[in-house]
């Protein structure tokens, strides 16, 4: 179908956003640059639309960013708290862990902290160790947060949507390579938290993505599609929770689970959708990701740490040989 | 309320005894107070010259010593003591403990494991009054060892920066857990590190509750008035330990002497009866006191503990009841 009206992945999120904060003056936006639209063009157009009360441009310091933003969502408002980028949120690692996430439990329910902290995840060519980093699966560890990483401007409008109005502390996780990708958008969309899309339907091996990494999976499942392989192709969209039916649903019927990320393969989320779906189907299992180092700066380096089409398609063989 | 505290926090020792393994000291089943317990014995007199200046509307954050800032916010004694049992009618649920008390229907935003952790928090709090035009205020208290942190230093420069209405208060104790603070702290201090920041800043001894009380309302009208955020530097002592097992045999005797000299409850009742008072009355308050914290004890050793589906409630929302 040809694009009439495409919108990019950033315009898209921000598109959602300003939705959100026409429909609730109770959402405030606080981070490094935002005022100017932030340096990925996500915010851009709203400081001149909700002013700079709602559009809060603050000084470096993540840790008071992401603290402000609990103590702003206990005193009655719902802060989106932008990291800029997931290196820098670790930063503020003892207010998202110790504090937003454990808020509402240790005291036992007496308050909520409704926050969305955008943290964009991945590689970004040529940015080197600090700038290129996938934590995703270090949030999934945490009891408290929900994890969202969406792969398209669809989701990106949808998924953020969905975050602003779950009053759950939510770790939202865009992709650095994907602000440029353009798509009609669905005004209809309404992706929901912990649903995973169905990209592409076969019977041969399920392929379980998200984020940008979703891409090379679906041309890998192009080429296997070529090859007579046909893949059962799942965007996961949101990593906690994660849409366990519709992975084991499509593992039990295939009996094969290939999960491939951009993060570092070890002790990755994909290791986690493997052994669940292994436990509760007996399907068989493997996962890609990338390999256990830093991401160089130099693209020899930066390549060596990317997971491209080519790995997904020799692994799918591997398995099915 | 001093005097309220201290029977708190004496029962609140005296139940915890045995209660955590630290400093030698090993954990057994038999105490009704369990895990690290770290108490204001001694420092009194800031919280309750500070909270003498809150309504109800306002709002608190607390460090890990914050029993006596959640009295003195007005909650209720039983509920805490119930909290400090882990039981079912704890302020929260028994989900916190001692580290973790709080009361938010009082405006008391929570006690913190995490030194400096309560400074963004308020900041944020503070924050959002602001925006949404209340005329409510903030206060923020921590410890002379928070003032090492990002935090205290980002936090000080955020409500500066926006001009939001909060009061800082660094309760000096003068020990950073067992090292003294001194030994670790370059410059001129809490008031010193906020003057660079723009952030007026008073220096009170805060043993004295009628000079902690003066100096808080003088900066609460001022962060009443709309002119921004303050900083209060009481300086006291920990009597007790870091925990309430630590016998705080690091510390020299001689000092540590001259220091309990200037107990806050012995320095008001002086002052009470110089005043005129009568010594009876301070007595019958400390009966009062102790009456009060014994029902709250035997309220808490008969309540019951938490169902343990309470371990899986207000976790999320989204996504519940998907634990693994």
């Amino acid at each position: 179908m040809q694009a009439t009206n495409p919108i990019s992945y950033a315009q898209a999120a921000c598109r959602a956003l300003a939705q959100a904060m026409q429909d609730d003056p109770a959402i405030v936006v606080l981070g490094e640059d935002v005022g100017r639209g932030g340096i990925f063009g996500q915010y851009a157009g709203l400081q001149a639309r909700f002013g700079e009360q709602r559009v809060i441009d603050t000084p470096i310091s993540e840790a008071t960013i992401m603290g402000a933003g609990v103590g702003m969502a206990l005193a009655g408002l719902k802060p989106v708290v932008e990291m800029r980028v997931v290196d820098f949120a670790l930063c503020a690692m003892d207010e998202i862990v110790n504090q937003a996430a454990k808020n509402r439990f240790m005291f036992g329910g007496q308050g909520r902290v409704p926050l969305v902290a955008r943290m964009p995840i991945g590689m970004w060519s040529a940015s080197a160790a600090q700038h290129s980093q996938s934590f995703e699966s270090w949030f999934t560890h945490l009891p408290g947060v929900v994890v969202v990483c969406p792969s398209t401007p669809q989701d990106n409008h949808d998924l953020l949507l969905a975050a602003l109005a779950c009053g759950d502390p939510v770790i939202y996780m865009e992709h650095k390579e994907l602000w440029p990708l353009s798509a009609d958008l669905q005004p209809t969309g309404s992706a929901l938290l912990g649903q995973a899309k169905r990209w592409r339907e076969g019977s041969d091996l399920t392929l379980v993505s998200w984020s940008r990494q979703m891409h090379w999976a679906a041309e890998a499942a192009q080429t296997l599609a070529q090859q007579g392989v046909q893949v059962d192709l799942l965007d996961l969209r949101t990593l906690w929770p994660w849409d366990r039916d519709a992975v084991f649903a499509s593992a039990a019927r295939s009996g094969h689970l290939l999960i491939t990320h951009e993060a570092v393969q070890v002790a990755g989320f994909g290791a986690e959708i493997a052994a669940s779906a292994a436990e509760a189907t007996g399907c068989r299992v493997r996962r890609l990701g990338a390999p256990r180092i830093p991401v160089g700066y130099a693209h020899t380096l930066e390549e060596a740490a990317r997971v491209r089409p080519a790995a997904i398609v020799a692994a799918a063989l591997e398995m099915l040989a | 309320m001093m005097l309220r505290i201290r029977a708190f926090e004496d029962a609140a020792e005296r139940l915890s005894q045995g209660g955590v393994s630290a400093f030698g000291s090993a954990a057994g089943n038999i105490a009704m107070v369990r895990g690290p317990l770290h108490l204001s014995t001694g420092q009194e007199a800031v919280a309750a010259g500070v909270c003498q200046h809150l309504q109800r509307s306002d709002l608190l954050t607390s460090t890990h010593r914050g029993h006596g800032h959640t009295l003195a916010k007005g909650a209720d004694t039983t509920r805490m003591m119930c909290e400090l049992f882990g039981r079912a009618g704890g302020s929260n649920g028994g989900k916190g403990g001692s580290m973790h008390i709080a009361d938010f229907s009082v405006g008391m935003l929570g006690a913190n494991g995490v030194v400096a952790a309560g400074l963004p928090i308020a900041v944020g709090a503070a924050h959002a009054l602001k925006l949404r035009g209340s005329s409510a205020v903030v206060a923020c208290f921590f410890g002379d060892g928070a003032i090492n942190r990002g935090p205290f230093l980002e936090a000080l420069n955020w409500a500066a920066s926006y001009h939001l209405p909060v009061l800082f208060v660094c309760e000096d104790n003068r020990w950073s857990a067992t090292t003294h603070t001194s030994a670790t702290t370059a410059g001129a201090g809490a008031a010193a590190r906020a003057l660079a920041l723009a952030v007026p800043a008073e220096t009170v001894n805060g043993n004295d509750v009628e000079a902690v009380c003066d100096g808080a309302g003088a900066l609460l009208k001022a962060v009443r008035g709309g002119e921004g955020p303050r900083l209060l530097h009481a300086l006291t002592y920990r009597v007790k330990g870091h925990v309430s097992v630590d016998p705080a045999h690091y510390r020299d005797p001689q000092a540590h002497a001259a220091a309990l000299e200037g107990d806050p409850i012995a320095l008001a009742s002086a002052r009470y009866v110089e005043l005129g008072g009568k010594a009876e009355d301070i007595d019958a308050l400390v009966r009062q006191a102790k009456q009060e914290i014994d029902a709250a004890q035997q309220a808490a050793h008969d309540a019951p503990w938490p169902a343990v589906d309470a371990a899986f409630s207000d976790v999320m929302n989204t996504g519940a009841g998907r634990w693994f």
